[in-house]
């Protein structure tokens, strides 16, 4: 028997269990691509209007940190591949290593993949089947991208080496899960260790990309998104950057190969070393639970933001210079921070921007901290703990604790680290640390509303708590997008973040914000209400 | 005699599953009680009603003299709880677990802990994600047991227990019943049951199929009678209550219901009796009879 006997028929299991989320997947990065490209061509259909919008935009540092080069900002599809292809190949790499691990590790440690490996099933067989998967994912993606950018009368060259670019970040990141999968034993780690490779080949690539002539550009060709991004579609394509991409992904196949031969079914890599053999005294309630269960994801967060706030800020400063006293720039760079075509200072426009994105990276966070709740319930941890005087109330309010004020922490990080990087340049530390904290704090609103709609799903229709996570891909289009597509206002109005005051620099109105704290309230308080009466595991 | 538990016209669906169907429940204060039927029977779905975290569609509830669902806070102070299928956090070590749900219960012995410790041989410093079935299992018992409660509500928790560990069990649960604790035991082990529970009550497809003692239930099964006889058994077959006759010359094995063993003895005297043997019902026998569908389960044995 080979080790990848089985693989044919894992893989029919991975497809069956995925039925509903890959497609889901697939379609709407597909129409995020192809509407972004129709939007643009709609919008800026002479080369003369793509010319104004682009003016200052392939020079400006900070949008370069943000949404990569502009390599040809005159063409709509050369528009298109600076403003989706960075962000784009995040979404599709992050797909891609979500997929791989939830058929890999997460199997394991369930034990699912125990009594699929006792069967006639190679050792290697899901682990080929979840690559297999991601990257069949990967590959549709990047067909229907590239076809659907042909259909819209752009140079097939050009639409199919974007595709090629988004179907090569999400194998890229396929094959690093799949290595990371070996390493630890919890999906959640092993999601983590691979999602924290992203955002540093992201982080790479930015600083790279808005270093100046003489700056660290040769950053960007550290990250393999910095090589993607080198392809340049629809700006004279580069085909053969995708050579190192294919060696970088045989290399991490290869590895994570070898490393599950190496290891016992249900292990990691590293073996697990022995704790205490009592609870410390503090671990005695349902928020001394929640704590432990909490505090490292809550850390990991932390810090990743902190070094998000010091990367922004420390870029901020030298916006200012390049794009001094062009208006058009100003209003170009203010429609990307949604503040509808208002001067004011260009840097605060950028840093307000950058928050807001921050913000929405930290919601993801509150989700996942709320939808705790609905994984303990499922994995039949939370029975044994509702089965002690402790009433579900308290119980949940644990783990909501970290959602609400947890989710301050890593906004309060990025917001000093912003604070701290961008004082030191501009020499008034005691101004813009207490300013952009502030300005990062302000996103909670917003952020908890979000963990709201997740908390109210939980306690109302807890099979659909993926609500929470549809709320905020709902929000990252409308905020991403929006602005640029000229979408109408009601629809940039169903996100909460278009409610926060822009800051630093806009003006601070309390009602939206008080109305923003009182429809989170009101969500969370219909799930608990919810989740008292209703049947719980 | 006091009442722990009292369940009375108990009924819950899932959706379409009917999974309890008017089920009876009376355990008395003080006693083992067994809680036996088929995989998918009701008894976990049960276990979880007494406990407040599912809610009964129709029928009564009382636990320990109150309602599972609005004083379950109070209540659950007063019993202890090991789940069918333990899941332990991945990341807490047994000994964290076992003090984190005695905390939660308001303090565990700690004297008591480290006996059952010691004689479930469990090494508490391991993380949740590296115990085996039968160690996981041991976490919840001894998290349980360690507490000083009423009431304990345990669901199979022998399964993945090897028979050491089990004889371990057993101990301890005639320990818990020396010192005045009520068990709810559910269980497929039968010599378990067998050895430890007062009374039982055997349920099956969402409805109480009998409750009563060990004796009780024996009395309404069939006694296997083997004899060696004079002359060959004609018309032996025909007794009312007598099954599954076969004969091999003079020799005839059958057996008998309860009510028709005085005429298959006086049949026997008449054409006379060389050699008997006769078996009470094992409880294989017995339950098999319960846990089977249809014709041949408990409609059999009620006749």
């Amino acid at each position: 028997m080979s080790t990848l006997t089985g693989t044919g028929a894992m893989i029919r299991l991975a497809l069956r269990r995925d039925r509903i989320l890959l497609p889901v997947w697939v379609y709407g990065l597909t129409a995020l691509v192809v509407g972004t490209a129709e939007s643009f061509a709609r919008l800026y259909p002479t080369v003369a209007s793509r010319r104004q919008f682009a003016t200052g935009i392939g020079s400006n540092p900070a949008v370069r940190a943000i949404y990569g080069h502009g390599f040809d900002l005159t063409s709509v599809g050369g528009l298109t591949a600076w403003r989706i292809g960075g962000s784009g190949a995040v979404l599709v790499a992050l797909m891609s290593l979500l997929v791989v691990t939830r058929h890999t590790r997460a199997e394991e440690e369930t034990g699912r993949l125990e009594l699929l490996g006792a069967t006639v099933v190679g050792r290697h067989a899901g682990l080929a089947a979840a690559v297999a998967v991601a990257v069949g994912a990967d590959l549709a993606i990047g067909v229907l991208t590239g076809l659907g950018l042909v259909g819209l009368g752009l140079s097939a060259a050009g639409s199919f080496a974007l595709g090629l670019s988004f179907g090569a970040a999400g194998m890229v990141f396929a094959a690093v899960a799949a290595v990371t999968a070996q390493l630890t034993g919890s999906a959640r780690a092993a999601n983590g260790i691979a999602a924290g490779a992203l955002g540093a080949a992201y982080l790479l690539r930015a600083v790279g990309d808005a270093a100046g002539p003489g700056g660290p550009s040769w950053l960007s060709w550290l990250s393999p998104v910095g090589w993607i991004e080198q392809s340049r579609a629809f700006a004279g394509e580069r085909w053969w950057v995708f050579g190192p991409v294919a060696a970088l992904v045989a290399v991490c196949l290869g590895g994570s190969a070898a490393l599950a031969g190496r290891r016992d079914t249900g292990a990691g890599l590293f073996a697990e070393r022995p704790g205490p053999a009592g609870g410390a005294p503090r671990l005695a309630g349902p928020f001394a639970l929640a704590w432990r269960l909490h505090r490292g994801t809550l850390a990991g967060w932390s810090i990743g933001f902190a070094v998000l706030g010091v990367l922004l800020g420390s870029i901020a400063s030298g916006i200012g210079d390049l794009v001094d006293g062009s208006p058009q720039v100003e209003r170009a760079v203010a429609r990307l921070g949604g503040q509808g075509g208002g001067s004011g200072d260009i840097v605060d426009a950028y840093l307000a921007e950058s928050i807001g994105v921050a913000g929405l990276i930290a919601a993801a966070y509150a989700i996942q901290a709320a939808l705790r709740l609905r994984a303990e319930e499922t994995a039949q941890r939370a029975e044994p703990v509702l089965a002690t005087p402790v009433g579900r109330i308290r119980w949940a309010c644990g783990h909501l604790l970290f959602a609400g004020a947890g989710s301050a922490v890593p906004l309060l990080a990025v917001g000093l680290g912003a604070g701290v990087a961008h004082g030191l340049r501009t020499g008034d530390l005691g101004t813009q640390v207490p300013r952009l904290a502030g300005a990062a704090l302000v996103q909670l609103p917003a952020v908890w509303v979000l963990a709201g709609i997740a908390v109210a799903a939980f306690g109302l229709v807890p099979q659909a708590t993926v609500a929470g996570w549809a709320a905020l891909a709902a929000c990252v289009l409308v905020g991403q997008l929006g602005p640029v597509l000229r979408l109408d206002q009601w629809a940039l109005d169903v996100s909460p973040f278009t409610h926060l005051p822009k800051l630093p620099g806009g003006t601070v109105a309390a009602a939206p914000v008080l109305v923003l704290v009182g429809l989170a309230a009101a969500l969370v308080l219909a799930g608990l209400v919810g989740l008292r009466r209703r049947d719980v595991g | 005699m006091t009442t722990a538990i009292s369940v009375a016209g108990l009924t819950k669906t899932f959706g379409p599953t009917r999974a309890l169907n008017g089920l009876d429940l009376h355990v008395h204060s003080g006693e083992v009680h067994g809680f036996l039927g088929p995989n998918g029977a009701g008894k976990s779905t049960t276990i979880r009603i007494l406990l407040g975290l599912l809610r009964a569609d129709a029928g009564t509830v009382r636990l320990l003299g109150g309602d599972p669902r609005r004083d379950s806070a109070a209540l659950h102070r007063r019993l202890a709880y090991v789940p069918g299928d333990v899941t332990l956090w991945p990341t807490l070590t047994g000994g964290e677990m076992i003090d984190l749900l005695g905390r939660l219960r308001g303090g565990l012995d700690p004297r008591r802990r480290a006996d059952l410790l010691e004689r479930f041989d469990l090494d508490p410093t391991k993380k949740g994600r590296t115990y085996s079935k039968g160690n996981r299992q041991k976490v919840a018992l001894v998290a349980a047991l360690a507490c000083d409660v009423e009431l304990l509500l345990l669901d199979e928790p022998t399964a993945g227990l090897d028979p050491v560990m089990e004889s371990v069990f057993r101990d301890c649960i005639r320990a818990e019943r020396r010192d005045g604790r009520t068990v709810l035991l559910s269980s497929h082990v039968l010599d378990e049951v067998e050895a430890l529970c007062d009374r039982v009550s055997i349920i099956r497809n969402g409805r109480t199929e009998q409750t009563g003692t060990l004796a009780d239930l024996r009395h309404l099964s069939r006694t296997s009678v083997t004899a060696e006889l004079a002359g060959p058994p004609t018309g032996v077959a025909d007794l009312p209550g007598v099954h599954e006759v076969t004969v091999r010359g003079t020799r005839l094995s059958c057996q008998v219901d309860a009510a028709g063993l005085d005429g298959l003895l006086a049949a026997l005297t008449r054409i006379g009796v060389r050699g008997l043997v006769s078996r009470p019902p094992t409880l294989e026998e017995l339950f098999l009879r319960y846990y089977q569908d249809g014709r041949t389960g408990a409609q059999a044995v009620a006749r």
